[in-house]
């Protein structure tokens, strides 16, 4: 759907250097990275915002490195919505038909099935000024895919938001996604975000792309020291699940509440995996015995890994801590989380 | 602010001391003419003939500030470019250069031994003395004022409206006129105002330009040197009204613009 191949774009004193991606129709494709990282940069490069001098884009089997934006076929979406503000909502939705020829019986069905999917209707007399972020997004993302493009560009389009309206566009994504057949590529900084939507995804650093593939792949096996440290997530393990029990590896872990999935992921941040000599009388559930393998001296902290007999737990402890329960490597110690502690995907 | 502290009384005082400065020998100057001579004045051909002249001189200023000003400040606005500072510079030059100086560099062109006067005398076109002159001029030392305030104009809003028009198939026409221009056009109409206002009200460069066909400032200047302040005093009346009804409009719009944004 997507074929980027050998791309270079220098701006100012940045560069995108030799970037090769190929995303598939249909795709959910995520792309994560530190900020200045060039994935605003990479994506106004495929909308055809940003001139692409080195290197060749192809949408939809066509060569557009040098179509201008009105010709691609590309929608995107900014974290900060970017609505016309002097348009109404429902303007702002239908402002892309100025410039597609659509027979409006067809025009008006999608315009309505929009606005029933995202629950518009209350809004569309409303200027931009009035909505809130959740609804403003709404708006945005209804205007992006109006005109139907073959692929939508979305721009961190839930960061800037509230916690309870992310999830609630988050889950909005999710179901566009799957009632269409529009090639997804969103740039985000939350790893549940990016394992919740995502199929594939990729890390890009300094310009260029680190990682590429599978969304699992990259959190389980980062193939670099960079990638390992970027996504953070230290305890990721594939669970199957029975009612709200996760097991993997043979060891079975309690989790918060039941998921409605039959398999998964967790993953626990290693902050919050406590480790102690003697097993903890607490209403924590989770607790498991294993052996010290490894202390990392991480300044602060030391990154302590346990190994259970079938998993490896990675742990942060303080130096402190580390002294005074005279951790060390082939130490046998206990290890407890809370099941609210679990992040499962 | 603490109301009791000495420094506030000293801000007060110096706020009252400026808007007495501004506002007693404008108030005196208006008050001065009786509305007998007032009337009188108005009746006057010359004055009426030279108040016009100066409101349309200095709208046709603004008029081509408007045309060729508009896509500069878009391009200042928009892009980055290697001596983008020096260009900005160059555009505030006839803000800080003295008035005559402006009206003798005017010349300097327009004289039959340069080029480009030489082209323009071919052409029938006649900058000394003539209402094109005067409109060169006021052009001149207007056009700064307009593309300040349309470049703040375009720079408030945000590019990524326009980017998000072309990727909804927008040309860039398209977005220009549908997008950038309704966000823009009380900047437009604010910068008119402020090009124009500063045209009426220049003399220095005029005169040294075009003394004849005379405009208001001229007048003014030529009633108080032939006949004193009495006979130059309804002329400026008249004069000082009109400027001060572009300003009340351009107070009125920039307020309204604070309300909407």
């Amino acid at each position: 759907m997507i074929g980027i191949s050998g791309i270079n774009i220098q701006l100012g004193t940045f560069h995108l250097r030799n970037i090769n991606l190929t995303i598939e129709r249909n795709e959910f494709f995520i792309l994560m990275g530190p900020t200045g990282a060039g994935k605003t940069v990479l994506l106004e490069a495929i909308a055809g915002l940003i001139p692409v001098r080195q290197g060749s884009l192809t949408i939809a089997g066509n060569d557009v490195t040098g179509r201008p934006p009105d010709k691609r076929g590309v929608g995107i979406v900014y974290q900060d919505y970017a609505l016309f503000p002097h348009l109404t909502v429902r303007e702002n939705i239908t402002y892309g038909l100025h410039f597609h020829k659509l027979d409006r019986a067809k025009a008006k069905k999608r315009f309505e099935r929009l606005v029933e999917e995202l629950s518009l209707s209350p809004l569309l007399a409303r200027y931009p000024t009035n909505l809130s972020g959740g609804e403003s997004q709404r708006v945005s993302l209804a205007r992006a895919l109006m005109v139907e493009p073959s692929v939508l560009l979305l721009d961190e389009p839930l960061s800037a938001l509230d916690p309870g309206f992310r999830d609630e566009i988050r889950k909005g994504l999710k179901k566009l996604h799957r009632d269409s057949d529009v090639t997804f590529l969103m740039v985000t900084h939350d790893f549940s975000e990016a394992l919740s939507l995502g199929s594939r995804g990729a890390v890009m650093n300094n310009g260029m792309l680190e990682q590429v593939g599978n969304m699992k792949e990259i959190f389980q096996h980062p193939n670099s020291a960079f990638v390992a440290d970027f996504v953070g997530m230290k305890n990721l393990f594939p669970v199957q699940i029975e009612d709200r029990r996760a097991s993997f590896n043979g060891i079975g872990i309690e989790l918060e509440t039941a998921p409605r999935k039959d398999e998964g992921f967790i993953a626990i941040r290693p902050e919050d995996i406590i480790l102690s000599r003697k097993k903890l009388e607490s209403s924590m559930r989770n607790t498991f015995r294993g052996i010290v393998r490894n202390c990392n001296d991480q300044g602060l902290y030391y990154e302590v890994e346990i190994d259970t007999g079938t998993v490896r737990f990675k742990s942060l402890v303080t130096k402190r801590s580390l002294i005074e329960m005279e951790i060390h490597e082939g130490q046998e110690m206990f290890l407890s989380f809370k099941s609210s502690s679990i992040h499962f995907f | 602010m603490y109301k009791k502290e000495p420094f506030f009384w000293i801000t007060v005082s110096c706020g009252g001391i400026i808007v007495a400065f501004i506002v007693i020998p404008l108030v005196q100057m208006l008050t001065a003419p009786s509305l007998e001579m007032l009337k009188e004045t108005f009746r006057d051909r010359n004055v009426v003939r030279s108040i016009w002249l100066s409101i349309y001189t200095a709208g046709l200023a603004a008029l081509i500030s408007f045309v060729f000003g508009t896509p500069l400040a878009y391009l200042l606005a928009r892009t980055q470019f290697f001596g983008k500072r020096f260009v900005e510079s160059i555009i505030d030059l006839p803000i800080v250069i003295p008035h005559p100086v402006v009206g003798i560099a005017i010349l300097s062109v327009a004289g039959k031994n340069h080029w480009i006067g030489h082209l323009f005398s071919e052409l029938g076109i006649r900058i000394m003395g003539s209402v094109t002159g005067i409109v060169v001029v006021l052009t001149f030392v207007g056009l700064p004022f307009y593309v300040n305030s349309v470049k703040n104009g375009f720079e408030s809003i945000s590019p990524r409206l326009e980017n998000v028009s072309r990727s909804l198939g927008a040309s860039m026409f398209s977005t220009f006129t549908r997008i950038t221009f309704p966000l823009a056009w009380r900047s437009m109409l604010v910068g008119i105002i402020m090009c124009s206002a500063r045209a009426i009200s220049e003399f220095g460069a005029v005169v040294i330009v075009a003394y004849h066909p005379m405009i208001a400032p001229v007048l003014i200047y030529e009633r108080f040197e032939g006949y004193g302040l009495k006979y130059s005093q309804p002329v400026a009346v008249w004069l000082v009204s009109i400027c001060l009804l572009l300003f009340l409009i351009l107070r009125i719009l920039t307020l309204r613009t604070r309300e909407d944004t």
